[in-house]
């Protein structure tokens, strides 16, 4: 790692000079033939992967007529080309999100389009060879999904969805990430991302209890499967295990504390995060989230919270509701949805995120709060891409962005945001989301980060900034990795229910 | 499939260099290891290292790093119980550095 240096700021953040193939490479580890069986994938790229490809591009095209639209689509205007920050940290065109998106395309034109099958120069189709191949498992893991440029697409393309069914085609011929299928299979195995199991997860939550009376004097719970409790929290096991993200988890606690909410974790669904979504299968999202259904429907809880974790968001607002039944919209014949559908509260949103949550309470007085013990901290927000993007808080549009800024100016005196361009729908992805937050494209990690660093750098220098709070695990994971490298204290990072924890006044309940 | 070789003796590792064998770790493949991430060896890094060994056998996994800090407080005063102090002896990040050494899985996930 130390041979990694950050890109120079640039002082006006313009179009950067192109340099072609500074990003070529092998990209991520190849998934293992275990890993790769244990997810129902070929352990290794199979032999008739050519023919295996354009069969699975084929039935993707059919499936999701998303695809074929923004497959048809794209006019080549441009628009995206530099709203993409591994674009702009990396400065190879190729990751030019409609470039990007080619690699694919041209393939496409190739084997579905008239054009392509007759005069395949003229329209730049491309035959899939073992290069193609190798560019699209290095490129479409130069791209984190987050669909900045999207909001820029006139035509609306998601360019997310694209670099999914690529990886959906890699995957498929046995040419998967390690990364995301590892975690993936320890979550069909154990429970959650990190592979811990239940009497490790307990002894954790113990261990805070005892660090939380130490420090408050106040018995604050951390209950796992605890039937009949209200509320199931479900967050990003990465909550339990890292710093700074256990303090938010314990900010969590508290507000359920303070407001005599009863709440459970569940041991064999205690992961938030559902990286089916990274990899664009659609069984693999579903089964990741039947256990959430399965944990909702044994404890028999009545609302489902999730906590700071991006991608789990968009997962819970976009799709929980057909995947699983928390949320309206499943199956008439899918009878545990239904039967879910039936014991949920239905006075309360349903999920509801834990900013919602504790925004309700901070609303309705329920909580005590002192913002002075936030006053040696200068706080901004970074919004995360799938919170920003994906899906919504409250009640209104933009909702999303204003519950997490307003709890913050709740609890804390001095608030500013960063500039407009890298905020709201317009922000930049933290640089590790979507898949890439794994050591071996740590490259890739910290040339992504430039343009939020920048504007990081713009507010610490001009407003002093000394935090700033995030809400999802991958967010802070990153931060905390590659903030150094750019010269900032590592400790700057953190998250808005950490702030929250800072601020509350235990032991009086309203 | 990577390996290392120490003391004469084969050890098969992932691409990054973890142990894939967990009961073939020994003192001297630590030592090897902690070379290779440019850590010399203190009863300090020991400290940690024997700390997620045991932690590992009896729950299968690497302890959070609240758990791993508030253990080496105990043990060795609290000045010395935070991520702070931990970062000092495993600058790439106590998690993963530390437990590549002890020979343990990378932890996984948003970490």
């Amino acid at each position: 790692m130390a041979d990694i240096t950050p890109p120079a700021y640039r002082s006006i953040p313009i179009i950067p000079k192109l340099i072609p193939g500074a990003m070529e490479g092998k990209g991520p580890f190849v998934a293992t033939d275990k890993i790769n069986e244990a997810l129902g994938f070929p352990g290794h790229l199979v032999d008739d992967w050519h023919d295996k490809a354009i069969a699975k591009m084929g039935d993707l095209l059919t499936r999701f007529r998303s695809l074929k639209v923004y497959m048809d689509a794209c006019v080549h205007c441009g628009a995206c080309s530099d709203k993409c920050h591994y674009f702009i940290g990396t400065q190879d065109p190729k990751n030019m999100p409609v470039a990007r998106q080619d690699l694919l395309r041209s393939v496409y034109r190739r084997y579905f389009t008239l054009p392509g099958k007759l005069f395949p120069k003229l329209v730049g189709a491309r035959d899939l060879t073992r290069e193609v191949l190798d560019e699209w498992h290095n490129y479409f893991h130069q791209c984190s999904e987050c669909r900045r440029c999207s909001v820029f697409c006139p035509y609306g393309i998601d360019t997310a969805e694209v670099t999914m069914a690529a990886r959906e085609i890699l995957q498929s011929i046995g040419y998967g990430q390690k990364y995301s299928l590892e975690i993936l299979g320890k979550v069909h195995k154990i429970g959650n991302n990190l592979g811990l199991p239940a009497p490790a997860l307990k002894d954790t939550l113990e261990g805070l209890e005892e660090d939380v009376k130490e420090a408050t004097g106040i018995d604050v719970l951390f209950p796992m499967d605890v039937k009949g409790a209200e509320v199931l929290l479900i967050t990003p096991s990465a909550d339990f295990f890292a710093e700074p993200h256990i303090d938010s988890l314990i900010g969590y606690a508290k507000v359920f504390h303070a407001t005599g909410t009863s709440w459970t974790l569940s041991s064999m669904s205690s992961e938030a995060g559902n990286f089916g979504m990274f990899i664009g299968n659609y069984d693999q999202l579903r089964q990741a989230a039947l256990r959430i259904r399965q944990a909702a429907l044994e404890l028999g809880v009545k609302r489902i919270v999730v906590g700071e974790c991006g991608h789990a968001w968009r997962v819970a607002y976009s799709f929980w509701n057909t995947l699983t039944g928390v949320g309206d919209g499943a199956d008439a014949n899918d009878r545990f949805a239904q039967m879910l559908q039936k014991q949920l509260d239905h006075r309360y949103k349903q999920p509801a995120h834990i900013c919602e949550f504790t925004w309700d309470m901070i609303e309705d007085e329920r909580i005590e709060l002192d913002k002075s013990a936030n006053d040696n901290l200068i706080v901004t927000f970074h919004d995360s891409c799938n919170v920003a993007r994906g899906s919504r808080m409250g009640d209104y549009p933009g909702g999303q962005f204003d519950i997490p800024r307003n709890i913050i100016r709740a609890v804390a005196n001095n608030y500013v945001d960063m500039d407009p361009s890298t905020t709201h729908e317009r922000t930049f992805c933290c640089g590790g989301g979507g898949g890439v937050l794994t050591d071996d494209l740590i490259n890739v990690r910290v040339k992504g980060a430039l343009p939020r660093m920048e504007m990081l750098q713009q507010v610490t220098d001009m407003q002093k900034v000394n935090f700033m709070a995030c809400i999802c695990a991958i967010c802070k994971t990153q931060f905390t990795k590659v903030m150094p490298i750019y010269g900032f204290d590592r400790r700057m990072v953190g998250g808005v229910h950490q702030l929250v924890s800072n601020a509350i006044v235990l032991g009086k309940n309203k | 499939m990577s390996s290392i070789e120490v003391g004469g003796k084969s050890y098969e590792t992932d691409e990054e260099g973890y142990l894939l064998n967990l009961s073939e770790w020994n003192a001297e493949v630590a030592d090897y290891i902690a070379k290779t991430e440019n850590i010399d060896m203190s009863d300090q890094h020991w400290e940690v290292v024997n700390f997620l060994r045991e932690y590992f056998e009896e729950y299968q996994i690497a302890p959070a790093v609240r758990v791993l800090t508030k253990s080496i407080g105990k043990k060795l005063g609290a000045d010395k119980g935070n991520s702070e102090y931990l970062y000092g002896l495993f600058p790439y990040g106590p998690g993963k550095q530390a437990c590549k050494i002890a020979g343990l899985p990378k932890p996984t996930g948003c970490v």
